[in-house]
This record gives structure tokens, C-alpha cells and sequence, in this order.
């Protein structure tokens, strides 16, 4: 074990890149899990919030109409 | 291609290949790292310090990789405006970025003790440095505009500019006179390395592969929730002044 840890004298070489490999990797790997999460609430509280006419085609100006309606 | 074009269509299908790139990237880096510190001998000229090898040539691969990625969707969003092909070249530049910083820094990590030195201006390292600052242009410049569309067009002609650079590290070792070594495993006349740190070399090479397919589906589709919410907001924003 220690002989794996001492890696010929080059540990101080071989562990520091095996972990700057997994933090940058790891951490980038996290990053992107946490911002798609987070968009992909954001995006279903603004579904929630307004219907969605134009999205299946309908008019646009109807979507528009109904937001200045709530707005008001 | 144009079955890709619909997000729907592509969220629908990342979210069936999502769980599998997840094993995937699991399992080949770990049975990667298995092989490359345990099961694999230590070189009879470098002993232990080889192992960091399957690190650096992996993530060197990959750094070359990803930006043939970028530019080849910055060229797709370019010619034929396809929707997704932003969003790809906008995912993948971080994670070319990410291995190109891990190879420098392993890089100098073994070049230290085999080489005595942290660095060296040969083209090898030079060029790869060049690709690492090509990546963070790429990256700025998508996001230097208030108009993503903007951004997104200047970031995807700096891209194919940029590509020169990919061949140029490929072949620097041929073309000049490097103090990095000449290639050992893509070359005429197949690898030159032994299969003992063939296998661990390729394993740690297929998990990065896995781990990109990886961060690119979770990075598009935090893009394409993205476009969504500005499309919304804008709407929002056009409705109240509308009143």
C-alpha cells in the first residue's frame, strides 16, 4: 500500500495530476448538472405561470393580449 | 441531421442516451483508473511517473477532439443556420477547455521530473497552449454580445480559424524539433506502445469520450431550456409594452 501511495518517489508528481484531473473534471461535471437543473426549474415556473397558445401554433397576439390582461 | 433540428426531438432522444453515457463514463474511467494505477507496470526508463500518462494523452486527445466538435457545428451553424449547432459548439467548448488545461498541467507534472523542466516553448506545448487560449476566446466571445445570436456568429468564425491549430498539433512533433516525444500510438505502422499500457491508455481514453457525450447533453439542455426562458420573458416584456 504505502509502496502504491510512495509511486517510485514520484508520488508528489503522479497524485497531483490524477487530482487536478478529477477536480477539474468532477467539477465541471457538477456545474453543468446544477445549471441545467436550475434552468430547467426556472423554465417550468415561467410554463406554469402563462399558457402557452403560440407554442401549439395559435395566434401570438392572443398570448400577448391575455399577458397585458394580467398585467393590468 | 435534421432529425436533431427539433429540441424536442433531441431532448428526447439525449434523455435515453443520458443514463447510458452516465454508466458508460463510469465504467471506462474506472476500470481506466484500475489498469492505470494498479494493473499496469511502471516504465523501465520513467518507473511510476508513466502512469500519468493516462491521464495527459487521454485528455490531449480529447482537448483536440471537442475543438474539432466546436468547429465543425460553428461551420454546421454557419452554412446551414441549424438550430442545435450553436447550442453543441457553446456545450462542448468548456469541456475542451477542461482537458486541455488538465493536459498542460500533467504535462508539466511529468516534464518536470523526466525532463527537468515545467515547460518548454517547443511546438508541441506551444500549440497547446495556442488551443487552450482559442478556447477561452471562443467561450468569451459567445458570450460578449447582448445578442446571443451575435456572439454565437463571431464565436463560430473564430472557431474554423482557429482549427489550423489542430493539424499543427497533430504533426508538430513531426514538423519541428520537440522536446515532447514523436507519436506512439496514432502513427503509420500502428502503436508503438506496449498493450500492457495500451489497455489502460484506451480505457481512460473511452471515459473521457463517454464523460463529453455526458456534459454535452446536460450543458444543451440547459441551453435549450435557456433559449425557452428568453423567448418567454421576451414575450412578457413585448406583451406589457404592447398595453
Amino acid at each position: 500500500m504505502s509502496s502504491f501511495i510512495h509511486m517510485g518517489g514520484y508520488a508528489g508528481y503522479v497524485w497531483p495530476a490524477y487530482g487536478v484531473a478529477v477536480v477539474v473534471m468532477a467539477g465541471l461535471l457538477v456545474a453543468s448538472l446544477l445549471g441545467s437543473r436550475a434552468r430547467e426549474r426556472e423554465l417550468k415556473v415561467l410554463q406554469e405561470l402563462r399558457p402557452h397558445r403560440t407554442r401549439r401554433g395559435g395566434d401570438a397576439t392572443k398570448a400577448t393580449e391575455e399577458a397585458t390582461r394580467a398585467d393590468a | 441531421m435534421h432529425r436533431f433540428a427539433n429540441p424536442a426531438r433531441f431532448l428526447r432522444i439525449a434523455a435515453v442516451v443520458l443514463p447510458w453515457s452516465a454508466a458508460a463514463t463510469a465504467l471506462f474511467l474506472g476500470a481506466g483508473l484500475y489498469y492505470a494505477l494498479i494493473a499496469s507496470p511502471g516504465d523501465y526508463q520513467q518507473g511510476e511517473s508513466v502512469r500519468i500518462m493516462y491521464i495527459h494523452v487521454p485528455t490531449a486527445w480529447m482537448g483536440m477532439f471537442c475543438y474539432t466538435a466546436v468547429a465543425v457545428s460553428s461551420a454546421v451553424a454557419l452554412i446551414w443556420k441549424h438550430p442545435l449547432a450553436d447550442l453543441i459548439a457553446k456545450a462542448s467548448s468548456p469541456v475542451g477547455a477542461a482537458f486541455t488545461f488538465i493536459c498542460l498541467v500533467t504535462g508539466a507534472l511529468w516534464g518536470k521530473p523526466m525532463w527537468g523542466t515545467w515547460w518548454v516553448w517547443d511546438a508541441r506545448l506551444t500549440s497547446m497552449l495556442i488551443l487552450l487560449f482559442l478556447y477561452f476566446g471562443h467561450m468569451a466571445l459567445i458570450n460578449a454580445f447582448d445578442d446571443p445570436t451575435r456572439g454565437a456568429k463571431a464565436a463560430a468564425i473564430l472557431a474554423l480559424a482557429g482549427f489550423i491549430n489542430v493539424p499543427i498539433i497533430k504533426f508538430s512533433v513531426d514538423w519541428w524539433n520537440t522536446l515532447h516525444q514523436p507519436a506512439s500510438v496514432v502513427k503509420m505502422g500502428g502503436p508503438a506502445i506496449d498493450p500492457s499500457m495500451l489497455v489502460p491508455l484506451l480505457l481512460m481514453a473511452a471515459g473521457c469520450k463517454a464523460y463529453y457525450i455526458l456534459v454535452l447533453i446536460l450543458r444543451v439542455r440547459a441551453e435549450i431550456a435557456g433559449a425557452k426562458i428568453r423567448t418567454i420573458r421576451l414575450m412578457q416584456v413585448h406583451g406589457r409594452n404592447a398595453a
